[in-house]
């Protein structure tokens, strides 16, 4: 199976390098962009066929490695079938 | 005495740390390679400056799981003293060994300098030869060393005296212009509860001597060789 995780950093912690891509699409004229928040994405090809298992792995490696606690949190999605 | 100074696969201040230790002190001092499993009798540990496995991922958060780290961990739960800079503070903060974590500089630009740091704590075995609000002249050199914590835990930092280490002008005072990088609370190091392990973006080992500038960083490590002296801060081994 194939793991998608998403990590952010919290609402709360600022994110210089999203301040300066919004600074840089407002120099572009894209005044539309009101803010801009810089995270990572993983794709993670995990030897299984059970969901849950897959869910629960990927969950325990963004928790414990892909993101830190401290300034960011994490989302995970499955994508069932063949990879792209 | 003996330094062990950690070595991960891209550290670049390991020979400046070993320099301080060995020549300018003339303590003995050994590298420790970061998958060895000992650390073979020292009685300070440094985990040294650089781009530890690249900064992939996070700065730190890749060497934070090398084998030698269950022992960095083993020996600061015992007491010994072990003291991060740069990349090793990075490294301390994302094994929860301090507080909080490291974002990129608030300029997002890489700052290569020389700064100004008081020590507003001296019973820490990094800081015990230093004066109470002491102003030290040491340079920095790192893209990612904005210090983040919630506040709460800023809180509980300056409440436990936690704070080893603020950027500030020439008379001691942290002021916005002294920031370099945008830490709350104008942190440059800081120290665990029981003060035995201190990480400090600062780097002392590359302020040793006037002929490069500085000698303010020496204070540092004398404060290790006083404290091992005096026994406190030992590990039990």
């Amino acid at each position: 199976m194939r793991a998608r995780v998403f990590v952010t950093l919290k609402p709360s912690v600022f994110d210089p390098q999203g301040k300066t891509v919004t600074d840089a699409l407002h120099t572009l004229g894209y005044a539309a962009v009101k803010d801009v928040r810089q995270g990572k994405y993983f794709e993670l090809e995990i030897d299984s066929t059970c969901p849950d298992d897959a869910r629960a792995l990927a969950e325990e490696a963004a928790g414990k490695l892909l993101s830190n606690p401290v300034i960011e949190s994490f989302r995970v999605e499955l994508v069932d079938g063949v990879v792209a | 005495m003996k330094f062990a100074v950690v070595v991960f696969p891209g550290s670049n201040s390991d020979h400046d740390a070993y320099y301080a230790a060995e020549h300018v002190l003339g303590q003995q001092a050994e590298f420790i390679w970061h998958k060895d499993h000992s650390l073979k009798g020292a009685d300070v540990v440094i985990l040294p400056g650089g781009f530890a496995h690249g900064d992939y991922l996070r700065t730190g958060a890749i060497a934070r799981f090398s084998p030698i780290m269950a022992e960095v961990q083993k020996f600061a739960a015992s007491g010994g003293p072990v003291l991060g800079i740069c990349n090793g503070f990075q490294v301390l903060l994302e094994a929860g060994m301090l507080p909080g974590a490291m974002l990129r500089n608030r300029s997002v630009k890489f700052v290569c300098q020389h700064v100004l740091i008081k020590v507003e704590q001296t019973d820490t075995p990094f800081t015990n030869a230093c004066r109470v609000g002491q102003v030290l002249r040491i340079p920095i050199a790192h893209g990612e060393g904005n210090y983040y914590a919630d506040p709460d835990v800023v809180a509980q930092l300056e409440k436990n005296r936690q704070i080893v280490f603020r950027y500030t002008n020439a008379q001691g005072v942290p002021t916005g212009e002294a920031n370099p990088n945008g830490s709350v609370a104008n942190v440059a190091g800081l120290c665990n509860e029981t003060r035995n392990v201190v990480g400090l973006m600062p780097h002392p080992e590359r302020a040793c001597e006037l002929a490069i500038g500085s000698a303010d960083g020496l204070v540092v490590f004398e404060s290790a060789v006083k404290a091992v002296s005096q026994g406190a801060f030992a590990a039990v081994q």
